[in-house]
């Protein structure tokens, strides 16, 4: 556990704590834990199994069923770029490659500051303003390869308030 | 603090004349309402509220007017929703920049705004009272009561519209008794399998020891909200239904299970439970009665095969929510292996009016085997998207036309889909059909939780059943083979007829393992999930041949099997379809058309990608789907 600072590591029994007198709290504890940290990684399920006494592999099924729950962190900002058909030939290919560019990561990954999450999506129906890109659920029209350095500035200085 | 039986009655008095008071203007006040509900929140009302509020503040009118939020209208394309109390004027799809208007005109010049009124689409008549709106005059409100009237964050509005009553007479009655009403009433569970709720009871009333109550609230229908509209609109309601259930069966605690995806309805819940435990409503020794109840919340954390009960329960007790073999049933062996009733919110917020009107009140309306109400929420191409609750046997055809204001765009209404993707299709023949559990069962559909979903002319149903498939397939939690392997083999069978690529023999095929998988699989989630599939087939089966066969999607939907042309003749060569094809598809021909300047435009398919953006751009109508 060697990368869980001590503050993580104390919110995380924080959570436990909270749930001390209830039966069978795993859910509730796991929820919390996803939603401080947006993510249930495998060192956090140790010390999750060793205050539940439940086994770190019943931990981590469980982790698994559930469509909430996530191994992997996701940034503040999902920004998920439409790649169906329609966008990809408004040139999406290239304001997603402009969004890893200046935030330094691929499709799919999270940068180190936790604030930016790249998604590919396939198409989300709004062909008609393509290329789109849907940021947390708000859907940017037209998004020119030139608007893509604005729009992070903008959820950066969102992320920072 | 409410102690006794008679603290509560006088609560209830003063808080009654305090609600009749905001609503006839009694107390010298003018009200105004806003709808609270989702749908309507997600169109800005409560932003809406928010500038009410301070327009209010500023123009010093707080001695004469209030401003607050209530559950859902139910009537959400017309969202979101403003009433004035005492005139009761009902005003539609009001935007933050209506509310100065709103104030000026009515609340200050006293003036009603008719632009903002709901107008008939039949009559053009404008109306001004959510009572004479055709939507509102065919239903019957029992689940629904308080929702849209009363604010579902203030204990005393729902104690002034009578909560807690139903529980007050029940705790003056034996145990027995108390299950004996809710059989008489013959309510059936309204979470899809219509089991008698009384039963239910029954089953579990007669083991010992510790038992529970749990409130099913994990609606997962892709297109149902009648659970979240009722926690979100009167959670109170709810909470008496559990707390009846548990002093009728013995148990101290309830546990409610609701969807992650529904914050609002958890919050609102969460303030109810608060407010009732502040006033010793939940507790210890409640009214003096002994009896003693908590309720608690858990959250589901989006698997869909929670909705089954036993897998509800495993997720509870921090499992996979996987569902075990029935039996032993929860009523004998449910949460912690001790006797649980799992009843659906639906259920539970018509327990109170069952013991507050009495049973026989209840039963006074449905079906001779369906008996009180059941709520729908009515969407896809229907003009009145919303939530609905119309007495058991009311028509589809009502439902359809008088409710829901039939299909818009003057197109033909195809078929009406119920029961999610457990359930299945009804077409034109079955208009008439009463609504009840055996009769949607009889035409095979089913009730399920009440997700209506209205389809047109222009719905494939080959699609739509193959929509539902990929729902399943996501949501099979694996435990099974026949529902983990087979709803995969037939999604494969179905993606194959949609591209044009199957074979009558894979039909066959689809039949079969359909069977296979309702006979074979451990729960309801496996043993319904090919009714999407054999419905259609019944009702459709030229749809499915037509794709097989003839490589033709009739409705126009397959993208594989359909083709955008334009039709010369039409075309006036004007461009504007060309300047939208995002892939530069369209392009002139040398043809003219007789009395047309511009030559023809044409697709070229190989170019097209079927995004459909030609066909809403074109003014003349000269693109087709062939």
């Amino acid at each position: 556990m060697a990368h869980l600072s001590e503050a993580a590591v104390a919110k995380i029994n924080e959570i436990c704590d909270r749930y001390e007198g209830e039966k069978t709290p795993l859910m509730m504890i796991l929820s919390d834990i996803q939603k401080e940290y947006g993510y249930i990684p495998l060192d956090v399920q140790q010390i999750v199994s060793e205050r539940t006494g439940v086994s770190v592999a019943e931990i981590y099924g469980v982790v698994t069923f559930y469509s909430f729950f996530s191994l992997k962190p996701k940034g503040k900002f999902v920004i998920g770029c439409c790649l169906g058909t329609a966008c990809y030939v408004k040139g999406a290919q290239q304001v997603i490659d402009k969004f890893s560019e200046i935030l330094g990561i691929k499709p799919g990954e999270t940068t180190d500051d936790g604030m930016f999450t790249i998604d590919a999506l396939r198409c989300i129906g709004a062909c008609g303003i393509a290329p789109a890109v849907s940021i947390n659920g708000k859907v940017y029209p037209k998004v020119a390869v030139s608007a893509v350095p604005g729009i992070i500035d903008e959820l950066r200085a969102q992320g920072e308030e | 603090m409410i102690k006794t039986f008679e603290e509560l009655e006088s609560k209830q008095v003063a808080c009654s004349k305090c609600l009749d008071g905001k609503f006839a203007g009694e107390d010298g006040k003018r009200a105004i309402v806003l709808c609270g509900g989702t749908g309507c929140l997600s169109s800005n009302s409560a932003e809406i509220r928010e500038r009410f509020e301070k327009l209010v503040a500023e123009k010093g009118l707080s001695d004469k007017v209030t401003v607050n939020q209530v559950g859902c209208f139910g009537f959400c394309s017309q969202g979101p929703f403003v009433k004035i109390y005492p005139e009761d004027t009902l005003y539609r799809m009001v935007k933050i920049e209506d509310v100065d208007e709103i104030i000026e005109k009515d609340i200050e010049g006293g003036e009603v705004v008719e632009r903002l009124l709901y107008v008939d689409p039949a009559t053009k008549e404008k109306i001004a009272k959510q009572d004479d709106i055709t939507f509102y005059k065919k239903q019957h409100r029992i689940a629904l009561h308080g929702c849209g009237q009363i604010d579902p964050e203030n204990i005393e509005e729902a104690l002034g519209a009578g909560a807690f009553k139903g529980l007050a007479r029940a705790l003056k009655m034996d145990r027995k008794d108390v299950v004996d009403e809710v059989l008489t009433s013959g309510i059936r569970g309204r979470g899809g399998a219509g089991f008698p709720t009384g039963r239910k009871w029954m089953f579990a009333m007669n083991g010992d020891g510790d038992k529970y109550v749990v409130c099913n609230g994990d609606e997962g229908d892709p297109g149902a909200f009648m659970d979240r509209s009722i926690l979100e609109g009167n959670p109170l309601a709810v909470i008496e239904g559990m707390m009846i259930a548990g002093y009728a069966i013995g148990a101290q605690n309830g546990y409610f299970y609701v969807r992650a995806e529904y914050p609002i309805a958890v919050n609102r819940l969460k303030i109810a439970i608060k407010q009732a435990e502040e006033l010793g409503l939940l507790g210890d020794n409640i009214l003096g009665s002994g009896f003693s109840f908590r309720a608690h919340i858990r959250l589901g954390a989006g698997a869909f095969v929670c909705g089954e009960e036993t897998a509800l329960l495993n997720s509870i007790q921090g499992q996979r929510g996987m569902p075990r073999p029935r039996p032993p049933f929860p009523a004998v062996k449910g949460l912690w292996d001790r006797p649980t009733v799992v009843n659906n919110v639906e259920t539970l917020a018509c327990i109170p009016y069952i013991l507050r009107e009495g049973a026989a009140k209840f039963a006074e309306c449905g079906t001779e085997k369906s008996k009180g109400t059941k709520v729908f929420a009515l969407g896809g191409k229907i003009n009145n998207v919303g939530l609905v609750e119309v007495p058991m046997g009311t028509t589809l055809r009502e439902l359809i036309y008088d409710i829901g204001g039939g299909v818009p765009n003057g197109k033909k209404f195809k078929a009406i889909q119920t029961g999610g993707p457990s359930g299945g299709c009804l077409t034109e023949k079955d208009l008439d059909a009463e609504i009840d559990f055996d009769n949607l069962v009889a035409k095979g559909s089913m009730m399920g939780s009440g997700g209506a979903i209205v389809m047109d002319e222009d719905n494939c149903m080959v699609d739509v059943a193959k929509f539902y498939m990929e729902f399943i397939c996501d949501e099979s939690c694996g435990k099974c083979s026949p529902c983990r392997i087979g709803t995969k083999r037939m999604l494969e069978y179905l993606t194959k007829i949609t591209e044009g690529k199957a074979t009558m023999e894979d039909l066959t095929q689809l039949e079969e393992l359909a069977a296979t998988i309702k006979a074979g699989s451990l729960c309801a989630l496996g043993q319904t999930a090919a009714n999407p599939v054999l419905s259609t087939l019944t009702h459709f089966r030229d749809e499915y041949i037509a794709h097989i066969v003839d490589k033709k999607c009739p409705a126009g939907v397959c993208k594989n099997l359909m083709q955008y042309v334009i039709n010369k003749d039409k075309c006036y060569g004007c461009g504007a379809c060309a300047k939208q094809c995002p892939v530069g598809a369209i392009t002139k021909t040398d043809y003219i058309a007789e009395g047309k300047k511009l030559p023809a435009l044409a697709i070229d398919p190989q170019k097209c990608i079927k995004c459909g953006m030609c066909v809403a751009t074109c003014k003349f109508g000269a693109i087709e789907k062939k």
